[in-house]
């Protein structure tokens, strides 16, 4: 799976409307990931996935409502900051308790956080 | 019955609701069972079963599924097309606000009826009007024949990519849905001249495609368009009126059935005395007018035909007459606390006020949950208003004037 990068949309390329005439009916997005901002600024609790006791079964990269968990066979889960909104379903799920959510102002130390 | 030529049936209303969704082609209905709207999906459930409607016939678990299902069939580029009433209306109200915000061109008919509690299932507008500002275009039939041939003229209009906005179209409980009349159902081929396909390529403003994915009811943020959003289904109602216009007159000339307009006017030319009201009622207070007429009394009627957008020019038209002494508006709904009590008296002022203020008004209410307005309540109600016009009181009546508003038979001692 490739690695994304954050998508950083300019203002410049996003569509401005002067008058509400030239809108269209309803708004819509196209498919690009973070239409909805930068989610993971939400966040009061971050998922921290322990490797060590994960077995890889993916329920968390399935349950994960935002789908921010990215999921390999070989390496296992890892999940996106950017836009994960903290909501803990990744950690009520796994069922090797290998998911603990923490309080953002916690200094965690992550061995798989690369982001 | 065949599909290949004309023929008068003798049905109930709910199968003329679903004989229309029938002729329409619709592709998508989704059913949930509320009295006294089952029968409308029985008879489609039925037409589905025996191969004479080709529908995907949805069965789920609520009205609340009913309506969301309508919107995921429709952003397929689907024709959608459901019914309910009551209680069943009021659960699925938030997904009602979804159809309309989503701008997707939904029929839906509601056998309107008393909401609970006490259980009421006879008609009572009180349903439909309390989703008077859902965004939808809310049309009143007052015949057997005129449910069936709005659903026609409803997907016309709603499906205009001038208007793309959902119609309900109400009509009376147990009154209407289960009382049986003759009703001229066209061809296939005849209906299908007048109400072409949907899009091969979807909606213009909005298809689910897998091909192409899209982001639908995105957040927006104080600061950005969700006003203007709001602004343009407002603007877009009000301008569909012109657009509604047409489409009856469309249909005249197709099928020689005259639907008049927004409202339709009975003997109102040199009326000194008119009486406003919606539904099937509308209709029957014609021969409460001809027989005031026999005595010599200038009375006229209007039936108010769509209540979304409101047709205030049309009512100030017809009202603006020089003539006219009074005006008694009637509903069959009741609306708590609002300045009359009822929901179309209420929205009079904004018409009053440009008329003579010589004019007296009288706002009233009957047949809430279904009780029986005769003709002869009709004209008790016309009598009620030329009396208190003509001695500023009203006096030996069988109605309660109460606070400014006539009861029709309110029950006192
Ligand atoms: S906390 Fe919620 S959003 Fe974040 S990865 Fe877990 S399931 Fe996904
Ligand atoms: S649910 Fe738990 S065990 Fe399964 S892949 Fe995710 S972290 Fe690993």
């Amino acid at each position: 799976m490739n690695k994304s990068k954050k998508q950083d949309l300019k203002k410049e390329d996003l569509p401005s409307f002067e008058d509400y005439r030239d809108l269209p009916h309803i708004p819509v997005s196209i498919g690009v990931k973070g239409s909805m901002g930068n989610t993971g600024e939400w966040r009061t609790f971050r998922p921290v996935i322990n490797l060590s006791a994960c077995n890889k079964c993916g329920f968390c990269y399935i349950y994960c409502p935002e789908g921010t968990i990215k999921f390999d066979k070989e390496t296992g889960p890892m999940v996106d900051y950017i836009y994960c909104k903290g909501c803990g379903v990744c950690a009520r799920e796994c069922p090797k308790d290998a998911i603990t959510m923490r309080r953002e102002t916690e200094q965690v130390c992550e061995n798989d956080e690369d982001d | 019955m065949t599909d290949e030529k004309q023929e008068t049936l003798i049905i109930t209303g709910n199968e003329a609701s679903a004989w229309g969704a029938r002729r329409s082609k619709a592709h998508v209905v989704t059913a949930f069972p509320i009295t006294p709207q089952t029968t409308v999906m029985e008879t489609i459930s039925e037409f589905v079963d025996s191969g004479k409607m080709q529908c995907n016939f949805v069965k789920v678990e609520s009205e609340h599924s009913v309506m969301a299902g309508m919107v995921g069939a429709s952003m397929t580029g689907a024709r959608c097309f459901t019914a309910t009433s009551g209680q069943g209306l009021l659960y699925m109200a938030e997904m009602v606000h979804w159809v309309s915000g989503s701008r997707l061109p939904v029929v839906t008919t509601i056998a309107s009826r008393g909401i609970a509690p006490p259980w009421n299932i006879w008609v009572d507008y009180s349903d439909i009007l309390s989703m008077r500002d859902s965004g939808w275009i809310i049309q009143f039939a007052s015949t057997h024949q005129e449910i069936f041939d709005s659903i026609l003229m409803s997907y016309k209009l709603a499906e205009d990519p001038r208007v793309m906005l959902p119609v309900f179209i109400a009509y009376g409980g147990f009154s209407q849905s289960h009382t049986s009349k003759p009703v001229v159902i066209p061809s296939q081929k005849a209906v299908d001249d007048y109400l072409p396909p949907v899009p091969d390529d979807g909606w213009p403003h909005l298809v689910l495609n897998p091909e192409k994915p899209i982001v639908h009811g995105n957040l927006l943020m104080p600061q950005q368009e969700y006003m203007e959003f709001r602004y343009k289904m407002h603007e877009t109602i009000h301008g569909a009126k012109p657009i509604i216009k047409e489409v009856i007159a469309d249909f005249h000339e197709k099928f020689g059935r005259n639907y008049h307009g927004l409202i339709e006017s009975y003997r109102c030319d040199d009326a000194k005395y008119i009486l406003v009201t919606v539904g099937a009622l509308g209709e029957q207070v014609k021969d409460a007018v001809d027989t005031l007429r026999s005595e010599g009394k200038k009375v006229g009627s209007i039936k108010i035909r769509y209540f979304r957008p409101f047709p205030k020019e049309d009512l100030v038209e017809i009202l603006g007459s020089k003539n006219l002494e009074g005006i008694v508006v009637v509903d069959r709904s009741i609306a708590y606390g609002s300045p009359t009590g009822g929901h179309i008296s209420s929205e009079f002022s904004n018409i009053l006020s440009e008329l003579p203020s010589s004019l007296t008004y009288l706002p009233a209410v009957w047949g809430l949950g279904g009780r029986d307005v005769t003709v002869g309540d009709q004209e008790s109600v016309f009598n009620d208003l030329i009396n208190l016009h003509e001695e500023n009181e009203i006096k030996e009546t069988s109605n309660s004037y109460i606070n400014g508003t006539l009861w029709v038979n309110l029950k006192v001692r």
